[in-house]
């Protein structure tokens, strides 16, 4: 009599290179398996492909709606990634953006009548204090009171929303609106300079290349970086070699909720210019995905954000010139997900089916 | 000389072709903000763009489209892949639309709900569907129970709270104890929400619900509650067959067929549209037979009459929730005081969203 035997074990060496080429499989399992899909909707794979990835970027103002949507994904993720790096499961960038979109909003409405160079700097640092804050409350119930940051973090979102919900609805309404649930706009002085005539992608995008160099910087080259990477790999070790793990829980989420607001506050003074109800398009959430996908390195996050972003304009352009539905958009990141957490199992982990026979298992 | 002949020729052969290429390549585009499978709002808009597509113009729609970043870029998309007349179904799409408007002048923008034409391109169009809350409070005024009549309301806007005013009024006119309650979905579509809302509602002594929102899942509470609904954009019928009393029918398809084959034919001109019952832009689904057939006759005369202008939603006096007069008696609310209206009338309970 013979058993199968399926063994799972854990590899001992996983090359470098493989563990950052996963992420270029799980997109193309993505692409082979959205070919699979498109053909089994009746549509002709190759051309629903060629709409979904080159038709959105096959100009210059597609190529600028690009960078503007990789923007804010950009920046989120590279304040998450500090935060995963160290075991910190922040879920609630959603609510940090929509936070400092607020704080930064609210400085903007303050000035909603008056031009001066000095306007958009304290809009932005508004909005960077504003996530920070959000972020401190996941931060200090979890190091104070051993909450678990994921329920907290993403509980916080529809707080976040709700205040925000409240605020143009009510106090900050737009008088001459209608009660229209939307602010005022924003006045010139209180908007992201565009890099090029009748392109909407904005400054911002020097915010996000800031926060890629300065985030390597920190995780690479300094002891702050070590700390997070050390607690993220063992926290045992980390508590061993004296770090002070409190401390450096609240370093890290206040960096990703600044980031988080910064987003936000692109989002409001670029191409929206006033506050509504519905400034993010899950951003904050989308960019978890990214953030996992550019294994949570500050280079990796900018490409991810590319790839993520195309996800989002290609299933416009298919819906466009092919009627395929929108929701494929959210079927190719889940793919995308998918195949990257199926691939990291594979990576990390082997599969030994062993053929035994029913004595040698010391029956 | 021949070759010149040749030259014109070959012009005139590639101007004509190309002319009538572009004609026959004429395209509508569509910009929804649910999906066109609500059975509410989007689902009547994209009715209307079949109707389009069956008079033989091609059609586009994108459904689901955020405001905010997004629907600026889907807007322009549309005009930039040779479509000609873009219609633009929610309200938030006002400035995105005018904004893309500027920069494709030759193209023609229609947006529902809006009020800002800052270019010739630009339409504005919605319906007077305040009309048919009339009929409906005229309905529920006359079998309500509990004199409560609960109303799942989306924004505090002027569109939303001039519904509220007119079914209170009518209902009232046939029932002066009646008390309208509101709860405040904030949303367009959230069938989560709009169920707790009408439980909610149920749970308060309402008997007769009704809402202005584009899911199905209010009549669907009403139906297990056993008690009376309306339903809203579309004939909703079908998913609370025993509950539903009527529904108020936005029908866009035969504006949107005319607008198509003016822009096409060139005769295309910016207007601002506001109609209702009589031009058939608003129509009321079959009365259900469950509220006796007297009244379905009431119903009916009163349909006849508000589209005939006999009987107007807002006719004086009015009294606000303070008892300060807003109309007085013999005069009807002008179009203006509709457009801006911002406060409830008495009667109706809580106050709005501030």
């Amino acid at each position: 009599m013979e058993d199968l035997l399926i063994r799972i074990e854990k590899r001992n060496d996983v090359p470098t290179t493989l563990y950052f080429f996963t992420p270029f499989i799980a997109i193309i399992l993505t692409i082979i398996g959205g070919g699979i899909i498109f053909y089994a909707l009746g549509f002709n794979p190759a051309e629903a492909l060629k709409f979904y990835f080159i038709t959105p970027i096959s100009n210059l103002y597609g190529f600028s709606e690009l960078l503007l949507k990789a923007t804010p994904l950009c920046l989120i993720a590279i304040g998450l990634s500090f935060c995963f790096k160290s075991n910190n499961w922040n879920i609630g960038a959603e609510g940090q953006l929509t936070f400092g979109a607020i704080v930064g909003g609210g400085v903007a409405l303050l000035f909603y009548n008056q031009e001066g160079f000095y306007i958009l700097p304290l809009i932005i640092i508004a909005g960077a204090i504003g996530g920070m804050i959000f972020a401190l409350i996941p931060a200090i119930l979890k190091t104070y009171f051993n909450t678990n940051e994921i329920l907290v973090s993403l509980m916080l979102v529809y707080v976040s929303k709700l205040i925000l919900d409240y605020l143009v609805v009510g106090p900050w309404s737009n008088p001459e609106g209608f009660n229209f649930p939307e602010t005022r706009q924003f006045s010139d002085s209180s908007r992201m300079p565009l890099l090029f005539d009748g392109l909407r992608v904005h400054a911002g995008i020097f915010i996000a290349l800031a926060a890629v160099l300065v985030s390597w910087f920190v995780l690479y080259k300094t002891y702050l970086g070590f700390q997070i990477k050390v607690s993220g790999l063992s926290l045992k070790t980390a508590k061993y070699a004296g770090f002070k793990g409190k401390t450096m829980i609240l370093i890290v989420f206040m960096i990703s909720g600044a980031c988080a607001g910064l987003a936000g506050v692109g989002e409001i003074t670029g191409p929206i210019g006033q506050l509504h109800r519905m400034i993010s398009p899950d951003y904050g959430f989308t960019a978890i995905i990214v953030a996992f996908l550019g294994r949570l390195n500050p280079f990796g996050i900018i490409f991810a954000s590319l790839v993520v972003s195309l996800t989002y304009l290609g299933a416009e352009t298919a819906q466009i010139f092919l009627q395929i539905p929108q929701y494929t958009g959210q079927v190719f990141q889940g793919m995308i997900l998918f195949f990257l957490l199926a691939s990291d199992y594979l990576l990390f982990f082997k599969v030994k089916i062993l053929s035994l026979k029913k004595n040698e298992l010391g029956h | 000389m021949y070759k010149n002949f040749l030259r014109y020729l070959i012009s005139a052969i590639f101007l004509i072709t190309f002319s009538i290429s572009a004609k026959a390549d004429f395209k509508v585009g569509f910009v929804y903000i649910g999906p066109t499978g609500d059975h509410g709002w989007t689902y009547q808009h994209d009715e209307g763009r079949k109707a389009v597509e069956a008079a033989g113009i091609k059609t586009t729609y994108v459904e689901s489209v955020k405001y905010g970043a997004d629907a600026e870029r889907v807007i322009r998309q549309l005009a930039q892949s040779g479509h000609d007349l873009i219609f633009t179904t929610s309200f938030g799409y006002m400035d995105a639309t005018n904004k893309v408007a500027k920069d494709f002048p030759n193209v023609k923008f229609e947006h529902a709900t809006g009020y800002k034409r800052e270019h010739s391109n630009v339409s504005t169009y919605s319906a007077r569907f305040y009309q048919g809350r009339t009929i409906l409070g005229h309905i529920a005024g006359k079998l309500t129970k509990t004199n409560t009549i609960g109303y799942i309301a989306s924004f505090p806007i002027p569109e939303v709270i001039r519904g509220i005013n007119a079914m209170t009024l009518a209902a009232q006119k046939v029932n002066p104890n009646i008390k309208t309650k509101i709860v405040w979905v904030f949303s367009w579509y959230d069938p989560g929400k709009e169920a707790e809302a009408a439980q909610a509602l149920i749970d308060q002594g309402a008997d007769i619900i009704m809402q202005h929102t584009d899911s199905t899942a209010p009549v669907q509470t009403a139906e297990k509650a056993g008690i009376w609904s309306f339903g809203q954009a579309s004939d909703m019928q079908r998913f609370a067959p025993k509950s539903i009393l009527t529904s108020i029918i936005d029908d866009w398809a035969p504006y949107y067929v005319e607008r198509a084959i003016a822009a096409r034919d060139g005769t295309w001109s910016q207007q601002d549209t506001w109609h209702g019952l009589k031009e058939g832009m608003v129509a009321m689904s079959p009365y259900n037979k469950g509220m006796g057939a007297d009244l379905v006759k009431e119903a009916k005369q009163l349909q006849k009459d508000l589209a005939s202008g006999k009987i107007h939603s807002f006719t004086g006096p009015i009294y606000d929730q303070k008892g300060n007069i807003l109309v007085a008696e013999g005069k009807v609310a002008d179009d203006g005081m509709l457009l801006g209206m911002n406060v409830y009338v008495k009667g109706v309970e809580g106050d709005i969203p501030k």
